[in-house]
């Protein structure tokens, strides 16, 4: 069985495959041949949907007995249990009406497109988008899981929006498709709301468990809000008003397509769910009111604009929605009955609107044209399918011995027996029989405009009978409705019952499908109906003409298009807002967080000063609070002086060398010296750099935003200030007793920091190390290509300028006496890292500099020996430097090999293991792996500043 | 003493930021090296102050944090140093390269058209 | 010895140095290559063995924790890492077709972020973290300007200057924390933040808050994330799709910090930051998809996705519940994937549509070979509007069942009302914006294709094809990656068992010997 159910939903979506992967297939360039393939492809593409729908059918033919029997078809997959949902499905009563109904208007909807479509349609595309909505309606059908129907709810909406769109290339198909996906989406995320909450009201997403809580979901405080939400749904779905607009835009979709999905199948989706959730939602005030007034409203004012349409679709779109009205209306008013009725007309509905559809698909496919204005006296020309559309549009209209007939005499019967207020139980009726006559107002005017009423007026093609199968759907179609209309309790009647029942939850109201009840009110308000809307008809032709007035799109559709642009206008300017915001604005920003992120604490807890005992000015020495002066100097001064470049520079410089300073004070030696040299690479960088920035910045004239940044400044530093004093004075705390003791004995060097450094976090400088490579790759990749001029003219200062011409000289020199001695201390520096301050950093570093000083003066054949030429080219720089590329490449594989070499030892990455032999001048040696590692380091700190910096000073000699 | 240490870091921070949020490239980059300097001198005071004891043990007898300054933080600093180091010379390749191309050094200055941006197909 | 943890980012490391040593483009392909697909093999076997409770705590240097630095690979990490590398491999596809050789150092670059991001996954030690995010960063400044293009220039300034700022907050916050709590292993962390008292509260909560603002920065939270859309959209389709997971760094640093750190049981610092991340979360979310209505070209509307994502996973965390925090980790790599596919196809679209018209949204030429691109652009799309069958859909499922109390529904939901309306309406939004721009894109032509239109064939939509797949994946193994996420929430919110396992894994005996608990 659960082969079965799984094969009826999955047949079309396989086909589905197939006719996508069909067409994928390249066409022929040639156009002959190209439309020879496309009418090939057309026919096997039908045969492979009508081979997926037909297989489906057979499923359900071979589920049916049992389910009539009143065992409904289950199978159920695990999928997500945390979340309580399960891939169940289940086919009871009412889900197989529906499945029998999507699968029986699809079969012959492929039959019917096959002769539609033309070569230049993609054929197979279409059908591919047929099979796929086929399968997700039959998902929202056999769905035994409120969030599987949802999957399947929100895919009809999107299936819906390609099949709408299918003609691209006209704006209307566009405009309706999107507008149908936005208003059927929205609707879906309602419904998903909705569901979600029923679940957990329910207690289960599981389709019995949530039936059988009617009464709790009734019950509870959120009742009202999760209907609301899923009425959202239902209605969007069914276009019931005021959501109703999207359907007539909907009809630039491909008339089979129209037939299938906006009259027949997925309109009615949200009324099978109303139907499905029945027993759970349905009993209340608040139900009745909801639902039949929304039913009400979309039964009239879809009847009355039908009238006025001149396009043969638009029409039957608007006649749908009251039709549909008229069903939502009858599920509304909680009698069992009405939903018996509901149901029947449903069915009913599909039948007839099909195959009028269909009709009007011929009529515009062998005329040419859906204006009813120009479309007259078919009835000579094609009399066989005016035949069937006049009884179909009678069916329509409820007139005896159809079905229409029966199901309106049923919901005339139950508006009649309605209870309520005298005002409702006024209008109900009242609504029931003047929709009725308007009903028959429209048929009459779709029979007589289209069939009678003088000669058509110049048609763009000469019309006459369409090929026979075109017209097989319309006739199987129509017959049924003869059939159902003449022996209901023979046909339907056995099948209702069972829907009603399994809708129901089990009792089914006594109901009579006779044609005859005798003169009863509900008879007596048909043929009311049927003379009012035939005069009705007659007197609106006659007053004012109904082919010069001109039909509007409807209010919807005009405040739909006006919340779209507002929404789109007002997202272009949140957006550009936000494109406004500049780096300073999010400079700003981010400090602002900072500030209040660190102020937070001190609002809401203890303050960070809590427990200091100690005076703040103990201790104060007199170096210190000469560094201090000079800091507080230096940094104002850079602040004011920041306009002026060189002077600013030489500040912070300054400021730098205190720094590096106060490092000496506090017992930092490794600090101070790797301080007090990138300070020294900085400077250069700032300098050369300088050339290509105007030398001075004028004055900042917005003294209020200044202000601002003042005070924002200022709240940060002594934020910063007060951290930094309070945690201070704490008692510490840290690991650094263990780094102390076994520097030496287990890290194997007296230079705690260093060790630090290259081994017990030796992986920070392992990345560090290739920050500084990919720093140098990328200044190298942004200026390698560059050749600038520098900076000329009035915004060269005299200062600068002297001092430029002076430097490179004073480079140049000091860069060749410092070269070879520098090299030396380098290396002194880097064997000595390990106990004493040191290592493979600083010792980069020192050679780095020199090496660029000499880039700086010499230009780059200083770092490319034996390359005499001094042509800067990109390409020939970076020729040149490739070999600089390589060191940092072998310092980097160093590193990481070094650290990998443990592993042969069956060690984690970077284990050190070292030993000390003894030597002149440097003492103690230690060959400690780490050594090596700090090589590596070395190497690429050297290859990068080097590379980077060379590249600036290629800039700075203005090539 | 730890007060200077503490209020000179609130200085060069509050210089920083002013000078980071005014509107030319090259504030921007003085800025972020005082900032980068406040910073330092934060990390390195969370180790507290130590006078005249740097990490540097001696064979043979035990040292610990009574006796000596605090080498992690020291190590971090390090860190911090150079990898602010890449970062402010990156900045400044990138001021330097914008000004060519905007033909000025205002940070906010609006990008002119490019061909490039919108990405056509690789070059052959 | 089981060296599986380092290998994600020792190897980029190593890679990355032989391509600096031997530049030809090829040699450099063939190691990229390389790299990637053991990276990925190694991350797809964590990930197998993660999935069934295996952890790994790995002592860089053979050194206990907390003094050493120790990657760990628990299901968080490695699901990150494993992520990655499927981007890496889909970055790498598509960089083959010219994008790497329009710079000098694409592909080492590449390895070097692929380093930082693997570290920053694994590592589990503040600084060594900080040390990462700067790899990452430079790396990905890198290859933001590769190729040049000056609002590529421009939009690297602005990152670099930004993340400066970041970095400088980052390092305060980190040696606050240290110079309160004397320690920057996360474990070790956890165990001492719980035990403070007094001012050390405020400090350590003064820490805390400060690296979130970094996290929320690189995250691109509101009011932080102003710079994303400027900075992710000149970038290359290639890089703009690794890119897709940079913002996860900061989701992932938050996740990690908050949980274990400041987690549940840090005492009077208990969840400090999740109180303050749902509502700017939220807002942002809402805001970043109101503007994709606004975009005007595709990359722009991924960017703003891409924001968007990040502001969603942020509001399943804060939410801070085990159900809420398994919906972000599920949803985590269907967004990030869907993102870098967006970002791929809009690059497909600008190759189709010729130089002109690119991937702006107007009426343009119809696209060569409209058919796939078509197709992959409805499949990303449907995957970025979170439409069913996708994981999208599913993750949006579980983020607002994760809201409802586990007694089934309130009387009144007041915040949950607001956020459910948030979450759905800007799923509303995208759905919209998506349905415009692939209706203007590949509905609505002028004319015919100009010459430099080119066509696309199987070759070009590769790396596109890569990342749906990976999504088709998510969606078809939602069950697996659903218990997966279920368990890694679970593992975030009970840490004792890991901060265990970190403080207690011993040394392999050896060279040196260190005996620890003398020093606890």
């Amino acid at each position: 069985m659960a082969n079965l159910l799984l094969l009826l939903l999955v047949s079309p979506f396989a086909g589905a495959m197939l006719l996508a992967a069909l067409a994928a297939r390249p066409r022929p360039v040639e156009l002959t041949q190209a439309i020879a393939a496309e009418k090939a492809q057309l026919h096997r593409a039908a045969w492979i949907a009508a081979a997926a729908a037909g297989l489906s059918a057979l499923a359900l033919l071979a589920l049916a007995p049992d389910v009539m029997s009143g065992t409904p078809a289950r199978a159920r997959w695990s999928w997500l249990p945390a979340l309580g949902i399960g891939f169940g499905l289940r086919l009871d009563g009412l889900a197989l009406l529906f499945c029998g109904l999507i699968i029986g208007i699809g079969l012959l909807v492929v039959l019917y497109a096959r002769y539609y479509l033309s070569a230049d349609d993609r054929t197979a595309r279409f059908y591919a988008l047929l099979m796929a909505f086929m399968g997700a309606m039959l998902g929202i059908a056999l769905a035994d899981n409120l969030i599987v129907l949802a999957m399947a709810w929100e895919l009809t909406s999107l299936i819906s929006f390609l099949l709408i769109g299918f003609w691209q290339h006209r704006s209307d198909a566009r405009r309706g498709a999107r507008m149908a996906l936005t208003v059927t989406g929205a609707g879906g995320l309602a419904l998903l709301a909705g569901l979600l909450m029923l679940g957990s009201i329910a207690g289960s997403f599981e389709l019995d468990t949530v039936l059988g809580a009617g009464d709790t979901v009734r019950a509870h405080p959120m009742y009202p809000v999760c209907l609301g939400l899923i009425l959202l749904g239902a209605f969007t779905k069914s276009a019931q008003f005021p959501f109703h607009f999207w359907l007539p835009q909907a009809m630039a979709a491909p008339t089979p397509a129209s037939a299938y999905l906006h009259s027949a199948t997925m309109v009615k989706a949200g009324i099978f769910l109303l139907a499905r959730l029945y027993p759970v939602l349905s009993g209340t005030e608040l139900w009745f009111f909801s639902v039949t007034i929304a039913g009400g409203i979309t039964l009239m004012i879809g009847a009355w604009n039908a009238i006025f349409k001149h396009d043969l679709k638009g029409l039957l779109a608007y006649s749908t929605i009251s039709q549909l009205g008229l069903i939502t209306m009858l599920l509304g008013l909680n009698s069992p009955l009405a939903a018996v009725a509901a149901l029947f007309h449903l069915l009913n509905h599909a039948a007839f609107k099909a195959s009028l559809f269909m009709a009007a698909g011929i009529i515009d496919h062998e005329t040419g044209t859906r204006d009813m204005r120009r479309i007259n006296g078919l009835w000579r020309t094609m009399p066989i399918t005016a035949a069937l559309a006049i009884v179909a549009a009678a069916a329509m209209a409820g007139v005896p011995l159809l079905n229409g007939f029966l199901s309106k005499e049923m919901f005339f019967e139950e508006a009649l027996a309605v209870e309520g207020s005298r005002a409702v139980r006024f209008l109900v009726p009242a609504v029931a029989a003047l929709a009725a006559a308007l009903s028959v107002a429209y048929s009459a005017r779709f029979i007589h405009d289209v069939f009678f009423n003088g000669e058509p007026v110049n048609l763009p093609r000469t019309p006459h009978e369409p090929p026979r199968f075109m017209r097989v759907p319309v006739e199987m179609l129509v017959v049924l409705c003869l059939v159902v209309g003449l022996a209901p309790q023979l046909t339907i009647g056995p099948l209702l019952t069972m829907g009603a029942r399994d809708m129901l939850g089990g009792t089914v109201p006594e109901f009579s499908l006779a044609i005859w009840h005798g003169f009863n009110e509900p008879l007596l308000m048909s043929l009311a109906a049927l003379i009012g809307g035939g005069l009705l008809y007659g007197w609106l032709q006659r007053q004012y003409s109904l082919h010069t007035n001109d039909d509007d799109e409807g209010a919807g559709k005009r405040l739909f298009d006006q919340t779209m642009a507002a929404l789109v206008a007002s997202a272009r300017r949140i957006n550009a807002s936000i494109e406004r915001i500049g780096m300073r604005t999010n400079l700003f920003l981010t400090v602002c967080v900072a500030i209040a992120a660190g102020a937070l604490p001190w609002l809401i807890g203890p303050s960070p000063l809590d427990g200091i005992t100690t005076h703040p000015f103990e201790g104060i020495a007199p170096v210190p609070l000469a560094l201090w002066g000079i800091a507080v100097a230096a940094t104002v001064a850079s602040v004011i002086l920041a306009r002026e470049r060189l002077p600013a520079l030489v500040t912070v410089g300054a400021l730098g060398l205190v720094v590096s300073l106060t490092f000496v004070w506090f017992s930092a030696p490794d600090l101070a010296l790797t301080q007090l040299l990138v300070e020294v690479a900085t400077m250069l960088v700032m300098m050369l750099s300088l050339r290509y920035l105007p030398s001075r910045s004028p004055r900042e004239l917005d003294d209020r935003r200044k202000l601002r940044d003042g005070v924002i400044a200022a709240t940060a530093g002594i934020g910063i200030g007060v951290l930094a004093w309070a945690t201070m004075l704490r008692p510490a705390s840290s690991l650094s007793d263990f780094f102390l003791t076994r520097a030496l004995s287990e890290g194997g060097g007296t230079n705690a920091t260093n060790v630090i450094i290259v081994d017990f976090r030796g992986f920070d400088t392992f990345g560090e190390s290739f920050v500084m490579a990919a720093a140098g790759l990328v200044i190298h990749d942004l200026i390698a290509r560059l050749s600038l001029a520098p900076v000329t003219g009035p915004a060269r200062t005299g200062r600068l300028a002297a001092f430029e011409q002076r430097y490179p000289l004073m480079l140049a020199t000091t860069a060749r006496m410092l070269l070879p001695f520098a090299l030396m201390v380098s290396v002194y520096f880097f064997l000595r890292g390990h106990n004493l301050p040191g290592g493979g950093f600083i010792a980069g570093l020192i050679t780095a500099i020199v090496l660029m000083l000499q880039t700086v003066s010499n230009g780059e054949q200083a770092l490319a020996p034996g390359q005499g030429s001094s042509s800067s080219s990109g390409s020939g720089l970076a020729r040149k430097l490739s070999w600089l590329h390589t060191a940092i490449g072998l310092g980097l594989l160093i590193a990481c090999l070094t650290g990998l070499g443990s592993w042969l030892l069956g060690y984690p990455f970077l284990t050190s293991s070292f030993i000390h032999p003894h030597l002149p001048v440097v003492g103690e040696l230690p060959l400690a792996s780490a050594a090596a590692f700090d090589l590596g380091v070395y190497l690429s700190v050297v290859g990068a500043t080097v590379l980077a910096l060379a590249g600036i000073g290629r800039l700075a000699r203005g090539t | 003493m730890e007060l200077l240490m503490a209020s000179g870091i609130g200085v060069m921070m509050a210089g920083g930021i002013y000078l980071v949020l005014r509107p030319r490239s090259f504030d921007v980059v003085l800025g972020l090296t005082l900032i980068s300097y406040a910073v330092n001198l934060f990390i390195f005071s969370m180790g507290r102050l130590t006078i005249g004891a740097a990490p540097i043990v001696t064979e043979g007898h035990t040292d610990s944090l009574a006796s000596m300054a605090d080498p992690l933080p020291q190590a971090l600093v390090l860190t911090a140093i150079v990898i602010g180091f890449a970062m402010t010379a990156l900045l400044l390749v990138l001021a330097v390269r914008q000004h060519a191309a905007g033909d000025n050094d205002l940070i906010d200055a609006p990008a002119p058209r490019d061909a490039d941006t919108p990405d056509g197909p690789p070059p052959p | 010895m089981n060296h599986a943890p380092i290998v994600p980012v020792i190897l980029p490391a190593l890679v990355a140095a032989l391509m600096l040593i031997d530049r030809r483009i090829g040699s450099q392909r063939a190691l990229a290559w390389l790299s990637v697909v053991l990276m990925a093999g190694c991350s797809a076997w964590m990930l197998v063995l993660a999935a069934d409770g295996w952890r790994s705590v790995y002592l860089l240097g053979n050194w206990a924790a907390p003094w050493g630095i120790v990657l760990v690979a628990d299901r968080l990490s490695v699901l990150m890492v494993a992520l990655t590398s499927l981007l890496a491999l889909i970055t790498l596809a598509s960089a083959q077709s010219g994008w790497d050789t329009r710079g000098e150092h694409f592909h080492p670059l590449l390895q070097i972020q692929l380093m930082g991001l693997n570290g920053a996954f694994l590592t589990g030690d503040l600084f060594n973290l900080f040390v990462f995010f700067e790899a990452l960063l430079i790396a990905s400044y890198g290859l933001l300007v590769h190729g040049d293009g000056s609002a590529r220039i421009r939009a690297g300034l602005t990152t670099v200057a930004l993340n400066l700022v970041g970095s400088a907050l980052f390092l305060i916050g980190a040696s606050l924390l240290y110079g309160v709590t004397g320690t920057l292993n996360f474990a070790d962390l956890a165990l001492r933040v719980s035990q403070l008292d007094g001012a050390g509260v405020t400090l350590a909560h003064t820490g805390a808050l400060l690296l979130l603002t970094v996290f929320c920065l690189k995250a691109a939270i509101l009011p932080l994330g102003f710079w994303l859309p400027g900075t992710y959209s000149p970038a290359g389709p290639a890089v703009g799709a690794l890119f897709a997971v940079m913002t996860k760094v900061g989701i992932y640093a938050v996740l990690r910090l908050f949980t274990l750190v400041f987690g549940n049981s840090a005492g009077a610092l208990a969840e400090v930051a999740f109180p303050w991340i749902v509502l700017p979360a939220a807002a942002g979310y809402l805001l970043a998809m109101i503007c994709t209505l606004a975009g005007t070209d595709l990359r722009k509307l991924a960017s703003m996705l891409v924001m968007a994502s990040a502001a969603f996973l942020l509001i399943g965390i804060g939410r801070a519940s085990e159900t809420s925090i398994a919906a972000a980790v599920y949803y985590l790599p269907h967004t990030t994937l869907s993102a870098a596919a967006l970002f791929l196809v809009a690059g497909l679209v600008a190759r189709s549509r010729g130089e002109r018209a690119g991937d702006i949204l107007v009426a343009g030429p119809a696209p060569l070979s409209a058919a796939l691109v078509g197709g992959l652009f409805f499949l990303t799309a449907m995957a970025v509007a979170g439409m069913p069958p996708l994981g999208g859909f599913i993750g949006k499922v579980m983020l607002l069942l994760s809201m409802l109390p586990d007694e089934g529904l309130p009387a009144a939901i007041g915040t949950i009302g607001w956020l459910w309306f948030i979450i759905l309406a800007g799923s509303l939004f995208g759905l919209i914006a998506l349905a415009r721009a692939g209706s203007t894109l590949f509905w609505k032509s002028d004319g015919p294709s100009p010459a430099d239109a080119l066509t696309v064939g199987w070759r070009e939509a590769l790396p596109a094809l890569i990342a749906l797949a990976a999504i088709a994946g998510i969606a078809i193994g939602s069950a697996p990656l659903q218990r997966y996420a279920q368990a890694t929430a679970q593992d975030l919110l009970q840490t004792d068992a890991l901060i265990d396992e970190v403080l207690t894994t011993r040394p392999r005996p050896g060279p040196h010997q260190p005996s620890p608990q003398t020093f606890r």
